[in-house]
Order: C-alpha cells, then structure tokens, then sequence
C-alpha cells in the first residue's frame, strides 16, 4: 500500500508526537509542551528540509521503528542509537533516504535519553491550539505511538540540502544545571539553600516529560505549609514536601502550590531531557536576578 | 495595592499582590494594557490566587520597576457577559457541604446558584478555571483522601473556589453538582469556556434541586 503515512511497528517505552509546543495559553491551565531537546528537535528537520516547527517523533530510552508507506528522508538526532533501514545500518545524525514499505528502527539508546526521528513533510496530527505536540499532563495532542497505529506524513517542501552527518554534542558524565534562585528561595533556610548548592543529587527513574526528578538530600524549609496557587515556569525547581527538587519540563503544569526556590534557564533544559536516571546532578545557583526584587503601593484608581 | 515583584528565572516575572481581588485587578489591567499595546513583549500572562506571572519578558526588571507607579482601576464587575451554567445539583457531597455551611441541601442550592461567581484563573487543567465569589463563611475544605475519579462535568467547591471538571480525572474537590456544558473544546475559540475575568453563574436545572445526594455519580 502506498500513501503519505507510515505504520507503528515498535513503539518503544513512549514515543510521542512533538513539534515547538503550544506557547500562550498558559492562562487557561495549557501547558507548553513541545520537544524536551529542542536543538535535537529542530537539527533533525533542518537535516531533512523542513521548517523547525514541523512535527517530529521523540522516542524515549528504547527507540521506535516504523513502516514507510512512501518513499521518506529521514533523519534521526538527539540521543545517539543505531539506526537500521531493513535492517541495515545507515547513519545517525544524517539525512537517509527509505525507500516505500522499508523498516525504519531507531534503536535503543546508546547514550542520553531522547532520540528525535524528523520525516521530509513532518509528521501529520491534527494541530490543537497550533501545535501537535503530545501534552502527557492534560492529554492534548495525538496520542503516543502504539502498535500498528498509522500516522500520516505532509507533502516534502523542497530540496533536502546538503549536509554532512552533524557531530553529537557528547554526553556529560553528570548534568550541571545553573539554577537563578527565586522567587520563593526564601520558603528554605541558609542551610537549605546551601544543600541545594552542595548536595549529590541524582536524576530519579521517575522523571517523565513532565519533570526531571531527583533524588538525594532534602532541601530544609524556613516556613511550614503551602503557597496560594501560582504560575510556574519552564525550568523552575519546585520543592514538594519531601525536599527533593523537581525540574519542571515541557508538559509542566501551568500553576502549582509548591515552592519554586530557583529556575534553571530554558538553554540547559536539553541536557536536562538527555540524562539517565542515575546520573549525577549539580546545581550551581547563579545568584538572584540582575534586578533588584520591588514592594511598593500602587495608585488607586481610574486608568 | 501592596505590589512585590520576585525574579523568575531570567526573563520572568512574578508580581504577588495581598489579595485575590488585587491580582484579579491587576490582571485586568495588564489585559487591557496588551491590547493597547502597551505593554512590552511576553510569552505568557498567567494569574493565580494572589499572584500574576509574566514569562518570556526582555527585560523583566525594567516592568518591575514602573509597577509601583502603575494606577490599577478596582475590578469592574459588571462590564462582561454571563456565562450561565445549568447544573443538576446532584453532587455526592452536597449534603456535607450543606452541613459545613450549616443550612438545608436546598439552601445551599440556592446559596451557590445566587452567587456571581467570576474566573479568577485558570490552572490543574486545561480549561478548568478557579471561581471566586463565594463569602467567606462559605469556605469548605477539599478532601483529605482524593478521589481516584471525580466524573467530567462535576461542579465542585474547595477552599472559596468553585470549579467545574473540564474531563474526568482524580481529584479532591467536595462534589455538589454536575453540568452538561462543555468546559474545553479545542473546536471552539476561545477552548476553554471558563477563561480569566469571565462572569460566570449557576443556574438550577429542574427537579434535581432535591435529588438524593447519596452515592457516587453514574
């Protein structure tokens, strides 16, 4: 059968449709979503000729393979694994041309976590609130990859350019995050903060797309109880009560009663989405803000 | 208005106010600043409880510092349309939350469908926003023990909020009622129905106002 879709043949632990996100909606409860590595995301569809917002597959730990019911450049990015077309080995991190009704595997991880596949012509899923990302908090989006599902692919625009294999960035062997503290450093003590900045934490097998978790010292409060509800940020580390951070990712949710006692800035987060569980992780607390925090009255009154 | 603005990373803003109402105002204002442009590029405008939380700022320091000068108008109530919601006031804990409130089941029917409530955010779901209006004395706590499946449509008090289940999903709120209005439908601009600043009021639909208030919904 030829037409522009491929079949699910191995899913893997999670494969999910993502492109950029859905940004500007946060207000009503949307979370952002989008690819956890970014960079991969968007080399994979410069590789095969796409624009950066066309839709990808990000695969998790154990890859994904695919049946092409047309002829596909591919390119698979992110976390390095093999990568087979009928079981032959071709390139990772390269434009690959599958001929219609081949095999298509990303295999299993070599190092990291996320592997991105990009198809010319992007993965086609109804776009909800322009975007096809799958959102695994609140459901939006297409749902993962399963077996013998078939998901379609959109029209190639063009010329697949000419590039050679790109280098993989390398794998660190502990994940260093820069964390700006606040807004709610002041909810731990002295000696909290100083945990966060020494202590040996480690990335948990609990981690999912919506928060890389950790495990290792907790974090000592000042103040008992919880915050009135506020908006959350990318990247911000928000303390639960047991006082282990939790690294909010793509698929966060938009409000939360925790608090956020430092955010790690949006360029980290890739190394963040390509860390193992077990890995080592230390956070180096950047210090506060360049601006100094205010607290005044404002005016009452008419506009 | 007391007005503190916290760092947020390195391009967000969080302005916590000392009151509900207060972020309610100023969130109104900031809506009508956007749409006057005259505000700076974000990403993200999103209220909470006490707070509003601006992300994705150039310069977030530079908004920081002319907030205090800002004059923010109280909150208009009656300047929107109303949402009217049909519930069948039906719901497993109405009774309890009757006894909390020290009134008859039909009373707090008509406590709650009498209220004008409005959006003051949205938040735990797409599409599920956070209703004030409800006094004080009306306050109810949420469950100790959530429960694993709280039905779509379910119309729902905790703290002074009131909210609706946009699908189903655990949760924890003291279940009064249930609503066939459609909450989040990505079909519909805006999804959601329930959006920040909307009015929003309750209205009985017949013969429920006295079901029996026992047992979990189908």
């Amino acid at each position: 059968m030829t037409d522009s879709a491929f079949v699910v043949v191995r899913p893997g632990a999670l494969t999910t449709v993502q492109d950029l996100g859905r940004v500007g909606h946060a207000h009503l409860g949307v979370p952002r979503s989008g690819a956890l590595d970014q960079p991969a995301h968007r080399l994979a569809n410069r590789l095969v000729g796409n624009a950066e917002g066309a839709a990808t597959l990000e695969t998790t730990l154990t890859g994904c393979a695919v049946r092409l019911r047309r002829p596909a450049t591919v390119a698979v990015t992110g976390a390095p694994c093999p990568v087979t077309v009928d079981g032959r080995p071709v390139a990772w991190g390269a434009a690959v041309r599958v001929p219609s009704g081949a095999l298509l595997e990303a295999g299993a991880a070599v190092h990291g976590v996320r592997s991105y596949v990009a198809f010319d012509g992007g993965v086609e899923a109804e776009p909800v609130l322009g975007s096809r990302a799958t959102d695994v908090l609140s459901g939006l989006g297409p749902a993962p990859l399963a077996d013998g599902a078939v998901l379609r692919l959109g029209r190639p625009r063009g010329p697949v350019p000419a590039v050679d294999g790109v280098p993989h960035r390398g794998v660190a062997p502990e994940l260093v995050l820069p964390v700006v503290l606040g807004p709610r450093d002041d909810w731990f003590t002295p000696a909290g903060l100083r945990t966060l900045s020494t202590g040996d934490f480690r990335v948990s097998a609990a981690s999912n797309r919506i928060g890389l978790r950790t495990e290792g010292p907790s974090l000592e409060r000042a103040r008992d109880g919880e915050l009135a509800s506020e908006g959350m940020a990318l990247g911000a580390l928000q303390v639960p009560p047991d006082g282990r951070p939790v690294l909010f990712l793509a698929d966060h949710p938009t409000t939360g009663g925790y608090p956020v006692v430092g955010v790690v800035p949006e360029r980290y987060l890739p190394a963040a989405a390509q860390a193992v569980p077990g890995t080592p992780v230390r956070f180096t607390p950047l210090g506060r803000a360049s601006w100094r925090p205010t607290a005044g009255r404002t005016v009452p009154g008419s506009a | 208005m007391t007005v503190r603005t916290l760092p947020v990373g390195e391009h967000g803003l969080l302005i916590e106010l000392d009151s509900g109402e207060a972020a309610e105002a100023l969130h109104a204002e900031l809506l009508r600043r956007a749409a006057a442009r005259r505000l700076p590029a974000m990403r993200e405008i999103v209220p909470a409880a006490r707070t509003v939380f601006l992300d994705g700022l150039a310069d977030p320091g530079r908004l920081a510092a002319e907030l205090p000068g800002w004059r923010i108008p109280p909150l208009d109530r009656g300047d929107s349309e109303i949402v009217e919601v049909p519930v069948r006031y039906d719901g497993p804990d109405l009774e309890e939350v009757a006894k909390r409130w020290e009134v008859t089941p039909e009373e707090a029917v008509r406590i709650h469908s009498d209220t004008e409530f409005r959006v003051a955010f949205c938040g735990f779901a797409p599409g599920f926003g956070y209703l004030t209006g409800l006094p004080e004395r009306f306050h109810v706590p949420r469950h100790a023990t959530p429960r694993t499946r709280v039905p779509v449509g379910s119309v729902a008090l905790a703290g002074g909020y009131t909210g609706v289940y946009p699908r189903s999903s655990p949760g924890g709120w003291q279940l009064i009622g249930t609503t066939d209005a459609v909450l989040w439908d990505t079909a519909r601009e805006p999804a959601a129905l329930f959006t920040p600043g909307t009015r929003v009021r309750f209205i009985p639909a017949r013969d429920t106002a006295s079901a029996a208030p026992d047992g979990e919904a189908p």
